[in-house]
C-alpha cells in the first residue's frame, strides 16, 4: 500500500517500509502481529513509535532487524534500507547489515551486556569484527567511544565488567556499542524505560546529541509520550499491529486526527486540570487471534459506526505528511469532548 | 551533561584485587577449603612422587614380602615386597592422570554435544534422544564393556570412562545453554550481526560454565572410583604400573594375612573422592548466584 505524501518522500528516505505484515502461528491459522505497516525514515530523522503494550512496537523492531523469534514470521512487505530491499536477501546477507548499517539498543541495560566480558572487549568486538580494526586501534577507538557517551575515566572503564557499572552507564555502554557499528539506522527499543527519571533524561539528551552529530536515523520505540514529544520529529502511533496515525510531532500533539491518538493524549495526567481519576481508555488492546474484523480500535472507539466494522481503514493523508487510518476525519466532524469519554 | 563523580570508580577494583576477592569467597566456604585442601595435597604428593617416596614402586624384594606397617614401611609391603606407601603415591599419579584426562575429554565432548543441542533447536531432539539411549546403559557396565573390548591400556580406560560420563555432562550443558540463549545479551549480539558459532562459543557457553565446573569435579571423582573398579576386575590399566585400583587388585588374594595392601589404597581413594565431592559441593554453592547474599 502506498501512501503518497504521508510518508517522507521515497527518494531521500534511508529506510522505507511498505506493507509489512508479521504473523505468529501455523500456516493454516496465522494470527496477525503486524499488518500493513508502511513508513519511511530519512537520514538524521527521529521517528517515534508509540503504542500500548501488545501493539507490536517491539515486534516491528525485531522484524526490521530480521530477528523474529521462531513461530513469528514476516509474511509480506518490503523493507528497503538505502535503496536495497532487505526482504529479498538471504538471512546471511541480512546479517551483514546488522551491526554495520543498522544497530539496536534494548530496554534492559542490566541484561543486554554479556556479564562475563569486559565492557571494552564488547565494544572492540564490533570494531574488530565489523570494521576490521586491529586490536590496538580498536582499544583506542573503544576508549574514544566511551568518552563520547560521557562515561568518566574511560581508560579504566574498558576493563570493567557490566556488573561494576550502574544502569545508566550500562545503557551508555550499549550506545557506545551501537556507535561502534557506525550504523546509519539506530533502533532504540524503550531505551530508557528501565532507568530512573534523571538518568532517563541524560540518556535521551545523549541519544539526541549523538544522533544529530552523526546524522543517524533513529527509530525510537516507547510508550512514553513525553519522550516522544521531546525527541521525535515524526510520530507513528501503532494500535493492535496497524498504523493508526503517522504525523509530524506537532500535529500528533496539537491536531491528532485518530480517536485513539486523542484518547492516548487525553490519558496523560495534566498539571493544571485537577481530576478525581485518571482518564483511561475503556477495554483493552485486542490480542492476536481475536482481532475485530474492521477497524482494530472500533470496539473501544466512541465514534465507531457501521462502516468501521467492515474493513480496517488504510492510512489516508489528511495533511502535509500527516496520515490517519480512520474514516471519521473524512466523514463527519468529531463532536467536542467525545474522546474524553473515559474521563468522567 | 552528567558529571560522574570520580570516586564512583572505587568499585572498579583492579584485576588482582578482583581475583583475590573471588578466592577469598571460595575459601570462606568450608567445603571448598577442606575439599580443595585434600585435593591439592593429593595432587602435590602425586607430582612430587619421586622426591617424597622412600622406595622404587616397581622394585620387588623377595625377603620383604607382606611385611606389616613399620617404621621402614609405613604402609607395609605387598606380596612382591614392594613398599605400599610408595606404590599408593605413584598410584595416585596414574589415577589422577586418568581422572584428569577423563575430565578433559568429557568436558570437551559434553560441551560440544550439549552446547549444540541446546543452541541449535533442530539438533536438540535427535542429540538428546541419542544421549537418553546412551544413558540407559548403566555407566559402569558400559565402561567395562568398552574397556574389555578395546583391551587394557591407560588410553582405553580413559576412552571407556569418558564415554560413560559424556551423556550426563551433555545434558547439564544443554540445560544451562537453554537458559542463557534466551538472555537479552545474546539477542544484542545477534542484533550486531554476530554469527551463530560465535554467539554459541563466546556468549552462550562462557555464561554456562558454572554447572559444568561442578559436574566436572564429580566426573573427576567418578573416574577415579571407576578406574579402581575396572582395575579390580582386571580391565583397568595394565600392571605392574600402580594405580589405586591395581594395588587393591594385587592385594585382594592376601586380604586376610596382609589387609594393609588393600586398606591403604582404599583409604587413598576415599580421601581423594571425599575431597573432590566436598570441592564440588562447595563450588556449587559458591558459583550458584542464588546462594549469594
Amino acid at each position: 500500500m502506498t501512501m503518497g505524501g504521508v510518508v517522507t518522500d521515497g527518494e531521500d528516505a534511508l529506510l522505507r517500509v511498505d506493507g509489512l505484515s508479521t504473523v505468529i502461528g501455523n500456516v493454516r491459522r496465522p494470527q496477525t502481529i503486524l499488518e500493513d505497516v508502511s513508513f519511511a525514515v530519512a537520514p538524521g530523522e527521529v521517528l517515534g513509535v508509540v503504542g500500548e503494550s501488545g501493539s507490536g512496537k517491539s515486534m516491528l523492531a525485531l522484524t526490521l532487524m530480521n530477528l523474529l523469534p521462531r513461530p513469528i514470521r514476516r509474511t509480506a512487505g518490503r523493507i528497503a534500507l538505502g535503496g536495497t530491499d532487505l526482504t529479498g536477501l538471504s538471512d546471511r546477507a541480512w546479517r551483514d547489515y546488522r551491526g554495520r548499517d543498522m544497530a539496536m539498543i534494548f530496554q534492559e541495560p542490566m541484561t543486554s551486556l554479556n556479564p562475563v566480558m569486559r565492557i571494552g572487549r564488547q565494544i572492540m568486538e564490533v570494531l574488530v569484527r565489523r570494521r576490521g580494526m586491529s586490536g590496538r586501534a580498536a582499544e583506542q577507538e573503544a576508549i574514544r567511544l566511551l568518552e563520547r557517551v560521557e562515561i568518566s575515566s574511560p581508560r579504566e572503564r574498558i576493563r570493567a565488567y557490566p556488573h561494576e557499572l550502574s544502569g545508566g552507564m550500562r545503557q551508555r555502554a550499549m550506545i557506545a556499542i551501537a556507535l561502534a557499528a557506525n550504523a546509519r539506522l539506530l533502533i532504540a527499543d524503550e531505551p530508557t524505560t528501565a532507568l530512573d527519571v534523571t538518568i532517563q533524561a541524560q540518556i535521551l539528551d545523549l541519544l539526541r546529541q549523538l544522533q544529530a552529530e552523526m546524522g543517524m536515523a533513529l527509530i525510537l520505540i516507547t510508550h512514553d509520550l513525553g519522550v516522544v514529544a521531546e525527541m521525535a520529529h515524526r510520530v507513528m502511533v501503532l494500535y493492535a499491529g496497524r498504523v493508526a496515525e503517522l504525523a509530524p510531532v506537532e500535529d500528533t500533539f496539537y491536531q491528532p486526527r485518530h480517536p485513539y491518538t486523542r484518547a492516548l493524549l487525553d490519558s496523560i495526567p495534566s498539571v493544571e486540570a485537577r481530576r478525581e481519576r485518571l482518564a483511561t481508555i475503556e477495554g483493552s488492546v485486542p490480542v492476536a487471534g481475536a482481532m475485530p474484523p474492521g477497524c482494530r480500535f472500533a470496539p473501544r472507539c466512541p465514534l465507531a459506526r457501521e462502516a468501521c466494522t467492515q474493513a480496517p481503514p488504510p492510512v489516508m493523508p489528511v495533511g502535509d505528511g500527516h496520515g490517519v487510518a480512520c474514516i471519521a476525519p473524512f466523514g463527519y466532524e468529531l463532536p467536542e469532548g467525545v474522546a474524553r469519554r473515559g474521563a468522567a | 551533561m552528567p558529571e560522574i563523580p570520580t570516586d564512583a570508580i572505587e568499585g572498579l577494583a583492579p584485576q588482582r584485587a578482583r581475583l583475590a576477592a573471588f578466592l577469598k569467597r571460595l575459601i570462606a566456604n568450608r567445603s571448598v577449603a577442606l575439599g580443595g585442601g585434600l585435593v591439592l595435597f593429593v595432587i602435590a604428593l602425586a607430582l612430587l612422587a619421586p622426591w617424597v617416596t622412600p622406595y622404587n614402586p616397581l622394585e620387588s624384594s623377595f625377603r620383604e614380602r607382606l611385611l606389616p606397617p613399620s617404621a621402614a614401611h609405613l604402609f607395609g609391603t605387598d606380596h612382591f615386597g614392594r613398599d605400599v606407601l610408595t606404590r599408593v603415591i605413584y598410584g595416585g599419579r596414574l589415577s589422577l592422570e586418568i581422572g584428569f584426562l577423563v575430565v578433559l575429554a568429557t568436558g570437551v565432548f559434553g560441551t560440544l554435544i550439549g552446547g549444540c543441542a541446546g543452541y541449535f533447536r533442530s539438533l536438540d531432539n535427535p542429540a538428546m534422544r541419542l544421549m537418553d539411549a546412551w544413558m540407559s546403559f548403566p555407566a559402569i557396565l558400559l565402561a567395562i564393556a568398552v574397556s574389555a573390548t578395546l583391551g587394557s591400556s591407560v588410553t582405553n580406560v580413559v576412552i571407556a570412562l569418558s564415554l560413560a560420563t559424556i551423556p550426563h555432562t551433555a545434558r547439564i550443558v544443554r540445560a544451562s545453554v537453554l537458559v542463557v540463549r534466551e538472555m537479552e545479551y545474546v539477542e544484542a549480539a545477534r542484533a550486531l550481526g554476530a554469527r551463530d558459532t560465535r554467539i554459541l562459543f563466546v556468549h552462550v557457553l562462557l555464561n554456562s560454565t558454572a554447572p559444568l565446573i561442578v559436574r566436572l569435579t564429580y566426573v573427576f571423582a567418578i573416574a577415579i572410583l571407576a578406574e579402581a573398579v575396572l582395575s579390580f576386575i582386571g580391565v583397568g590399566p595394565p600392571p605392574p604400573a600402580p594405580s589405586f585400583g591395581n594395588i587393591i587388585a594385587n592385594g585382594r588374594d592376601f586380604m586376610v594375612e596382609a589387609p594393609w595392601v588393600t586398606i591403604f589404597p582404599g583409604v587413598a581413594i576415599f580421601v581423594v573422592v571425599l575431597g573432590l565431592n566436598l570441592l564440588g559441593d562447595g563450588l556449587r554453592d559458591v558459583l550458584d548466584p542464588r546462594m549469594r547474599i
